[in-house]
């Protein structure tokens, strides 16, 4: 049953969208996305002219869609950027090396520059290092953490005045139904805006794609020609946000508009102004912008490298407190934090080849243990 | 809530609420498809129910919707709280009238119950049964042509409410409690975010709701979870009614307020503290504006039509409205000013109902008096016709006032940063 294009009126449609229903041709799918980010784009203003902006590509559909898109808008628009791919290699065997190769091949295609940082340069450890001391869960938290650090730290070292992330409508809506379940009363301010402002070691980042359905990103895509690596990272069936995924599919399948409309209730959320919000400071030992004395990468290493791998998860205030002021913890202790079974006071095993040997021992308040080490690129 | 309320008027009970309770119950049998048989059936037992708590009650029929006035609507002025004296005195000022009234009570509770159904009161009812029989429906016509469950559930919501209010405000009470659960709020705090109205997640879900201005709904039970409650009632014998809703035995994904549901209690089963963090989270929401705010120095800001919550459709730079009405424009919508259709015809139009007049104001007028939220309900109903006079008519009111105010913007000297029309 043929239908015709409702925004041309001439060609046979090819597609309904996601987002409003319409049916609507190939030619007109395609211009109409594109210039609904270019719209979002310039009353966002999310760029200056001359501005060097480094997009975060994992090779996924969002990060491929979102770096074609930059790169023709740029073009066509004249903003004036000077585009760099910023990739992160995190370590997970059979699907980062995969994805990383999807990245490769965009970069020989578009010819923009890449720049790629691993997990076990800037850290010591790799994701999946970090999944044999952890267990199948809270993985997410240790791999989401690092890699923000990351993408600044890489943008620094590249100048790059802007991050831009393929983060689409689905996952702004996830995040709201998310803080909404966990209680997260600061994200849930901080998430109203169009992006962070930077500052600290952090680089003002934005998300061009933020009001695009994931769906009509795949079709894009797809319609596009463009190539990318679909495959879900191994260890995220455990993550919580897999609940506030499903969600969002049935509620998109109740009202496909839903996805729109979280996000619009997420921007107008208005918060009691008596409400005590973390404050935003610095991290005592690498710098970083943090809330805490020390920037939650800190402490996650910390933990990885005494062998007490759970001590940035869940509230472990009192013992990481012991830690700090040098005081040794029971058995029982160590094994909350995760401390392997096995005998008590095990020393970490070696840390894996790649990077410096020993420490930079740059003034860490006298211990010899190691934040997110620089970089020479 | 009704036992609740019982045990704290009692001569015996320390701290001794202070008020004087009615009860009201609707009865919205029509719409959630129960027979004239059952609906009255349940009213009986209601009835029975609400004679031995010993309080003046109301039984409304949501029919009664059809016959309620366009200020129903309106923000009423805002009551002082009382005289101004101390609480003391307001506590001595309230026992002594009381006690001037204590004679006679078993009377006076028939005098101020009523039990309303067009034309029951008149001893020859007989030509009644047709006008009620009427309304009911129109009733069903309106709800048939709302097109998702969703919007059903939404627009039911919003009725109830308003016969609820004009219940209230005719018969001169100044509160209504309502009996909404914690479960039933955090259920309440998901399904209205994901139906666009975080702005007014606090109000929806906040212990005191003042839209109305003069009526205040109050919600004293928001601290219980439904369990806790369940267990009340059977352990003292509390005496309750089943009622289908409108969404009993729908499928699963029918509406979002199912979904939330399901989802909910799911959760709750894997993480225990789920309903309650969502609740808290709830708490920390303020009622005030925020960005979407008027100007300082403007007049009273713009209200929702329908759910009387301050209006959050400006457009503003970037945002998620912005973006969807971009959307809309690119994919061959067209603009609402430019509607070939004319003014007066509505999407029933198009399906040969043939049942719009004049008299109702355009989609595309009616449009911008309504919150994100009531724009998607009513987006989602066919036929604009079809709705209650008194909505009808308010919204002509108000184009025809906004209307006013374009021609003669330039003059005005307030500063007003938000109009009907605007987009």
């Amino acid at each position: 049953m043929p239908t015709t294009c409702s925004a041309c009126g001439t060609s046979p449609a090819a597609l309904r969208r996601p987002r409003t229903g319409h049916a609507l041709c190939r030619a007109c799918f395609l211009a109409a996305f594109e210039e609904e980010t270019h719209r979002a784009i310039v009353a966002g203003r999310l760029f200056r002219p001359g501005e060097t902006v480094a997009i975060g590509a994992s090779g996924g559909k969002d990060s491929t869609v979102l770096a074609h898109l930059l790169q023709l808008l740029n073009q066509r628009h004249g903003y004036g950027l000077h585009l760099v791919l910023l990739s992160v290699d995190e370590g997970i065997a059979g699907y980062r090396d995969a994805s990383l190769a999807a990245v490769r091949r965009h970069h020989h295609r578009s010819g923009l520059p890449l720049h790629v940082i691993s997990y076990r340069e800037l850290y010591g450890w790799s994701m999946d290092r970090i999944a044999r001391h952890l267990g199948p869960r809270n993985n997410c938290t240790f791999c989401g953490v690092f890699r923000r650090q990351a993408l600044d730290r890489g943008a620094l070292l590249l100048g790059a005045d802007k991050i831009a992330t393929g983060h689409n409508a689905d996952d702004v809506a996830e995040t709201v139904l998310m803080n909404f379940l966990r209680g997260d009363v600061g994200r849930l301010r901080r998430g109203a805006g169009a992006g962070t402002a930077g500052g600290e070691g952090a680089v003002p980042r934005c998300k061009p794609l933020r009001h695009a359905y994931e769906k009509e990103i795949v079709l894009y895509a797809y319609f596009q020609g463009l190539d990318y690596f679909s495959t879900e990272c191994v260890y995220a069936p455990q993550a919580y946000r897999g609940y506030a995924r499903t969600l969002l599919k049935d509620l998109e399948a109740a009202r496909p508009s839903a996805v729109a409309d979280l996000g619009h209730s997420g921007e107008r959320l208005s918060l009691r102004s008596d409400l005590r919000l973390p404050a935003r400071g610095t991290c005592q030992r690498c710098g970083y912008v943090a809330s805490q004395p020390l920037c939650k990468a800190c402490v996650l290493l910390e933990g990885l490298d005494r062998g007490l791998p759970k001590l940035g998860i869940g509230k472990h205030q009192r013992l990481r407190d012991k830690l700090r002021d040098g005081q040794p913890l029971t058995e029982e202790e160590r094994r909350r934090l995760g401390a392997p079974a096995e005998a008590d006071g095990e020393v970490p095993e070696q840390q894996e080849p790649g990077g410096e040997s020993g420490v930079q021992d740059k003034e860490r308040g006298g211990r010899n243990l190691r934040g997110p080490r620089d970089l020479d690129f | 809530m009704l036992r609740q309320v019982q045990e704290g008027l009692r001569r015996e009970t320390a701290k001794k609420l202070r008020f004087v309770p009615g009860i009201i119950y609707v009865d919205e049998g029509a719409v959630c498809g129960q027979s004239p048989a059952e609906r009255e059936e349940t009213l009986l037992q209601m009835e029975a129910i609400l004679r031995a708590s010993g309080f003046p009650y109301h039984l409304a029929r949501l029919e009664e919707v059809f016959d309620l006035p366009g200020s129903v609507l309106q923000r009423g002025p805002h009551r002082p709280a009382g005289p101004g004296a101390s609480y003391k005195e307001a506590v001595e000022s309230f026992i002594h009238q009381h006690r001037q009234a204590e004679g006679g009570a078993p009377e006076r509770l028939a005098e101020l119950s009523t039990r309303a159904m067009p034309g029951a009161e008149t001893p020859g009812g007989r030509g009644a049964r047709p006008l009620a029989a009427a309304r009911t429906e129109q009733l069903l016509q309106l709800f048939g042509s709302v097109k998702t469950l969703t919007a059903k559930e939404e627009l039911l919501q919003a009725l109830r409410t308003h016969l609820i209010l004009h219940t209230a405000r005719a018969q001169g009470y100044s509160k209504v409690l309502m009996g909404d659960s914690c479960t039933r709020l955090a259920v309440k705090l998901l399904t209205n975010l994901s139906l666009g109205r975080g702005a007014s997640l606090a109000m929806d879900t906040g212990f005191s709701d003042d839209r109305h201005g003069d009526v205040l709904v109050v919600r004293p039970m928001r601290e219980y979870s439904a369990k806790e409650i369940a267990f009340y009632n059977r352990l003292f014998g509390v005496p309750t009614v089943l009622t289908p809703a409108l969404d009993t035995r729908a499928p699963e994904k029918a509406s979002i307020h199912r979904v939330i549901e399901r989802f909910l209690y799911g959760l709750q089963a894997e993480f225990p503290s789920t309903v309650s963090t969502v609740y808290r989270t709830g708490e920390k929401l303020s009622a005030a504006p925020g960005d979407a705010g008027p100007a300082p120095g403007a007049a009273e800001p713009e209200r929702c039509l329908l759910c009387l919550c301050t209006l959050d459709t400006n457009v503003e730079e970037g945002s998620a409205l912005q973006a969807i009405l971009v959307s809309e424009q690119l994919s061959g919508e067209r603009p609402p000013a430019a509607s070939p259709a004319g003014p007066g015809a509505c999407a029933g139009a198009a399906e040969q109902r043939g049942c719009c007049t004049h008299a109702t104001a355009p989609r595309a007028d009616f449009l911008p008096l309504l919150c994100y939220g009531c724009r998607l309900t009513i987006k989602d109903t066919a036929c604009l016709e079809s709705l209650p006079p008194y909505v009808r008519s308010e919204a002509a009111r108000r184009s025809r006032r906004a209307a006013m105010k374009q021609q003669i913007q330039e003059f005005l000297l307030e500063d007003d940063a938000v109009t009907p029309g605007e987009s």
